[in-house]
């Protein structure tokens, strides 16, 4: 996303809000000043330009947000491609995660029937809490992008308004039902087992190394996934389990996980544990497909209760009609 | 092994599935083949019954682990993991330093999970013997071993029944044709009395008439 995007759209919402005309070489020169001199974040830039220009043009903030719903186009979940956009978006709440920094103050995930897109809502912002299952209005949302996925941010700026009609949220990406899988679990992937996500704003970013690609080094907060293959012999599917389902099917807390890190001085232990724990052995796991990947929500090791005597005689049978001696 | 590194194929969806024979038939998959010249293009072995194997499952008992290396030189281990119709011979040396870590540490007899590459080699003889790369080696409880024995039965069951019906069912099918021929009764054989030890079910003397 590049300066003068960010600069055309400021343009635009006060072209569209409040029908002014601002310099824009002036936007731009400011714009840039922040991204490119103060390394600010573009979204932060853009509200404090923002800012800036309703001060300087006597603009009352509520007159001019008021007027926003109209200015912005309406897009759908699963047509959202370009980031930092100023957009309305009509969705329900499929999901809603765990915040893994106290930054956020909601974070989940949005489906129409086009598709489906993360939202994320910062505690700063203060706005009404939205409830898993229900669907939405959401007027004046950023769009962000990070490693090719979208998703939107809700600001101070956006308005909520919930909608008693039904939102159709059946999609590729995203049936509204938990997916069974069954199979071994033949991989654990690198960037599994303890973890540390950047904390600055409402990042989450994975560190690596300490760094997190956009905040640069930071101290990051731990947190614990695995990254899977669940292969059952047709097709190998990638999974993620999240702290809970990690902590769920390996019995290790967090605390554990970051202690046994202290100890070794070295945070891949964890990962190697999980990959002797659970490599090689066969789950059914229950959860959402997204995208390429399949959560966990649910996890069970298949086998202390199967009977496989009875499924061999069973295959014996349909297969050979074997007689039994 | 670094947990804190993710690479750029993280995720991706074409990651070949890791198929299911039993020893036996994976000893006779001497056939292998690439889809294109350049050099790093997956490589395939053909299972007689007919499909292609860039990676495979297997679950047996870890019965023999040894470190073939004279000394002074890089370790080089290799591994015997019996299934109820032969072995898998499992070799890992220093580009596998997890699967020798496990070696190393593992002591015979336990049953294991090899996750693993397809390779072959010729013996002094001019014999090709098929071995496996691990990529992990881990040990499972019995239960994962008798899930494996049946889920390779019947994926061996239903590749023959593909296989069965006839030249042009599939290009893998084909291939396996013409590298080892017609005859696959043994691998269906070979699933039949799998199954049979698992049920804990005595055959009765005629079962090679099956079907």
């Amino acid at each position: 996303m590049s300066v003068t995007d960010t600069s055309q759209s400021i343009e635009e919402q006060f072209q569209n809000n409040v029908g002014i005309e601002v310099d824009s070489d002036e936007v731009e020169q400011r714009v840039s000043t922040l991204v490119d001199e103060y390394m600010v974040p573009e979204d932060e830039a853009r509200r404090s330009v923002v800012t800036y220009l309703l001060d300087e043009y006597d603009i009352e903030r509520d007159t001019f947000y008021a007027q926003s719903g109209s200015g912005n186009d309406l897009v759908a979940c699963g047509d959202i491609d370009k980031p930092e956009l100023w957009i309305d978006v009509r969705a329900e709440v499929v999901q809603l995660w765990e915040p893994k920094s106290d930054s956020i103050a909601q974070v989940g995930l949005l489906a129409d029937e086009s598709g489906t897109v993360k939202f994320v809502s910062w505690a700063t912002s203060d706005l009404p809490e939205l409830d898993e299952g229900e669907a939405y209005a959401l007027e004046n949302v950023v769009t962000d992008e990070f490693e090719g996925k979208y998703s939107v941010k809700l600001n101070k700026t956006t308005d909520i308004e919930h909608l008693d009609e039904e939102i159709n949220t059946d999609n590729d990406d995203y049936g509204s039902e938990s997916v069974t899988s069954e199979g071994a679990l033949v991989a654990i992937r690198p960037g599994s087992g303890l973890i540390k996500r950047c904390t600055r704003d409402d990042c989450t970013r994975v560190l690596n190394d300490g760094r997190c690609s956009e905040h640069g080094e930071v101290e990051g907060e731990f947190d614990m996934r695995i990254k899977g293959v669940l292969d059952d012999g047709q097709e190998a599917e990638p999974v993620i389990f999240d702290l809970e389902a990690t902590e769920d099917i390996t019995g290790w807390s967090l605390e554990k996980a970051t202690d046994a890190a202290m100890d070794a001085l070295d945070t891949s232990v964890v990962a190697d544990e999980f990959r002797s724990m659970l490599v090689g052995r066969y789950y059914e796991i229950d959860g959402p497909e997204i995208g390429e990947y399949h959560l966990v929500n649910d996890c069970e090791e298949i086998g202390e209760d199967v009977a496989f005597e009875a499924d061999a005689a069973r295959l014996l049978n349909e297969h050979f009609g074997a007689e039994i001696a | 092994m670094s947990s804190s590194a993710s690479s750029p194929n993280d995720g991706r969806t074409d990651r070949e599935p890791a198929k299911r024979a039993f020893a036996e038939e994976f000893a006779d998959a001497t056939e292998l083949f690439q889809e294109s010249d350049d050099e790093r293009a997956p490589k395939y072995a053909v299972l007689p019954t007919g499909q292609r194997a860039n990676r495979m499952f297997a679950v047996g008992a870890l019965l023999e682990a040894e470190n073939l290396a004279k000394s002074g030189d890089d370790e080089y281990w290799q591994a015997r993991v019996v299934d109820p119709t032969g072995t898998f011979f499992v070799y890992a040396g220093q580009y596998q330093p997890e699967a020798m870590a496990a070696l190393r540490s593992i002591e015979p007899p336990e049953y294991v999970a090899v996750v693993g590459k397809p390779r072959s080699y010729e013996n002094d003889n001019g014999e090709v013997l098929m071995s496996l790369t691990p990529e992990s080696i881990t040990v499972v409880p019995e239960a994962a071993r008798d899930h494996w024995v049946v889920e390779t039965a019947d994926h061996t069951i239903a590749r023959f029944d593909e296989f069965a019906e006839g030249p042009g069912i599939s290009p893998d099918a084909d291939r396996a044709r013409e590298a080892y021929g017609d005859d696959i009764e043994e691998y269906e054989v070979a699933a039949k009395e799998a199954l049979a030890q698992v049920a804990d079910i005595e055959l009765a003397e005629d079962e090679t008439d099956a079907e």
